[in-house]
């Protein structure tokens, strides 16, 4: 079987253009050349060697690859690392203390058993601490709390667990609070 | 699953940002890229420039004023949500952005991005044609306002031309005494609606009806007025015969085929139930 070569027109007019970006990921400013077309989870996977920022789906369906961007959770397979250019990235690499002490969120999500495989746990942790670092009132009905993770598949443990995690995680979250507040 | 090649421009100005379009058949506008880069991850869209809209300065402002909310192209759909002035002034905004996909999405999707994307089962479209908004679109002949009514043309086409940007969409302010009301249906909360409604009644003083604004998505190839349903409503009081009148009277405009989603026959179902719904909603709110 003889199989013609695709013709396929190359829209772009140079090669593969790059750019340099600067970006603050983690606290830290890094600046790299990378291809333009290059996804911010390719960045920070590839460039910066963050692998904990999972990559899912590569179209926004599944969450893994949630990020904080600018202080607010967003889709890091759907921002280019160009849009990055200059803007603030929180991967799940910040969250542990340097002696490994766990975030209130990873805690709670380890004390509920909230994770089996673990592949969806980095974009549900950053999901979930962007709720909770936000202003206002958080719904922490079972129903509130399944419409804060509806963007964030996981097909292990049903949630169940993920969403006792994330109440958990607001209480560690309030006490925290509490005591910096007394103390 | 990766972006096909493209060169990428960051203009700091409109007029370069009109420029870098015109100037390159192919070229498209890139906002929130919550609906772009997906369809550019699956090579459905392959644009030969990405016009990034972000560093010009002035697009992600909200205002209010002579009764009309104007966004910024880059306003983010979350921004617009939690503005506590703009839910003072029209709540409904804040009640079908809850039904735009999640949290995350409207972190980074931009209003103005979601307008133009124009998918045919889109919230905030049906929002903007409900409301009788508009767009303002810049290109290199100059600004001009494009009304809801003509701005949405099939899916995710708009009449918006190739080297114009939309730097602004108009949402008027409801009057005072209006009832505004939405609900969709969706198999996922977050998906895009399979049958979606919103209502907007005024009434007279004795109870009546003075206006009734429909307006629908997912049940066509565009959002669109429903506009024998608002006159079936319009002086009735609105009991079950008239409501009944005005689910008929909808019938013709549910033309969306059988899809993976959803039988038209199913549409129709749901939009009937949803137009009785949403216009008793919207008729309780009303003062």
């Amino acid at each position: 079987m003889t199989q013609r070569v695709a013709n396929v027109p190359v829209n772009a007019v140079s090669p593969d253009p790059t750019a340099t970006v600067r970006l603050h990921v983690n606290g830290e400013e890094v600046e790299r050349t990378v291809s333009v077309r290059m996804l911010l989870s390719d960045f920070l996977r590839h460039e910066l060697g963050l692998t904990g920022t999972h990559v899912g789906c590569e179209h926004g369906v599944c969450g893994a690859c949630t990020v904080m961007i600018d202080g607010r959770a967003g889709r890091s397979c759907l921002t280019l690392a160009v849009q990055a250019n200059g803007h603030e990235i929180r991967t799940v690499e910040s969250l542990a203390g340097p002696e490994g002490d766990l975030h209130p969120v990873q805690e709670a999500f380890k004390d509920c058993h909230a994770l089996q495989c673990g592949y969806c746990t980095p974009g549900m942790i950053m999901n979930v601490v962007s709720h909770l670092e936000a202003d206002g009132d958080l719904d922490l009905t079972d129903e509130g709390i399944r419409d804060m993770l509806s963007g964030n598949l996981c097909r292990c443990t049903g949630y169940l667990n993920i969403v006792s995690a994330v109440r958990r995680a607001a209480e560690l979250t309030e006490q925290s609070h509490t005591e910096q507040a007394g103390g | 699953m990766k972006p096909p090649l493209f060169d990428y421009a960051s203009p700091e100005t409109i007029a370069d940002a009109v420029s870098a379009l015109s100037s390159n058949p192919g070229a498209m506008v890139l906002a929130g890229g919550q609906s772009l880069v997906p369809a550019m991850n699956f090579r459905l869209a392959s644009p030969s420039v990405l016009v990034d809209l972000q560093r010009i300065p002035g697009l992600d402002t909200i205002s209010i004023d002579d009764g009309v909310i104007r966004v910024g192209a880059m306003v983010r759909h979350r921004d617009l949500e939690l503005d506590d002035a703009v839910n003072a002034v029209h709540p409904l905004i804040r009640e079908v952005m809850a039904h735009v996909a999640h949290v995350p999405i409207r972190n980074r999707g931009t209003v103005v991005g979601s307008l133009c994307h124009a998918d045919a089962a889109a919230e905030m479209p049906l929002l903007l044609v409900l409301t009788d908004g508009a767009v303002k679109a810049v290109g290199p002949k100059g600004e001009r306002i494009i009304a809801a009514r003509d701005l949405f043309q099939f899916h995710m086409t708009t009449t918006r031309d190739a080297d114009e940007i939309v730097t602004e969409a108009h949402f008027p302010v409801p009057g005072t005494g209006a009832g505004l009301a939405f609900d969709e249906f969706a198999r996922r909360h977050g998906d895009y609606a399979i049958a979606a409604i919103g209502a907007l009644i005024e009434k007279n003083g004795d109870g009546t009806v003075s206006r009734a604004a429909l307006a629908a998505c997912g049940i066509g190839d565009r959002p669109t007025r429903l506009a024998a349903s608002e006159a079936a409503l319009t002086g009735t009081r609105l009991d079950d015969a008239d409501l009944e009148a005005a689910v008929r009277a909808a019938r013709d405009e549910i033309t969306a085929p059988d899809d993976m989603h959803a039988t038209n026959a199913y549409r129709k179902h749901l939009t009937g139930a949803l137009i009785k719904r949403v216009v008793a909603a919207a008729a309780a709110r009303a003062k």
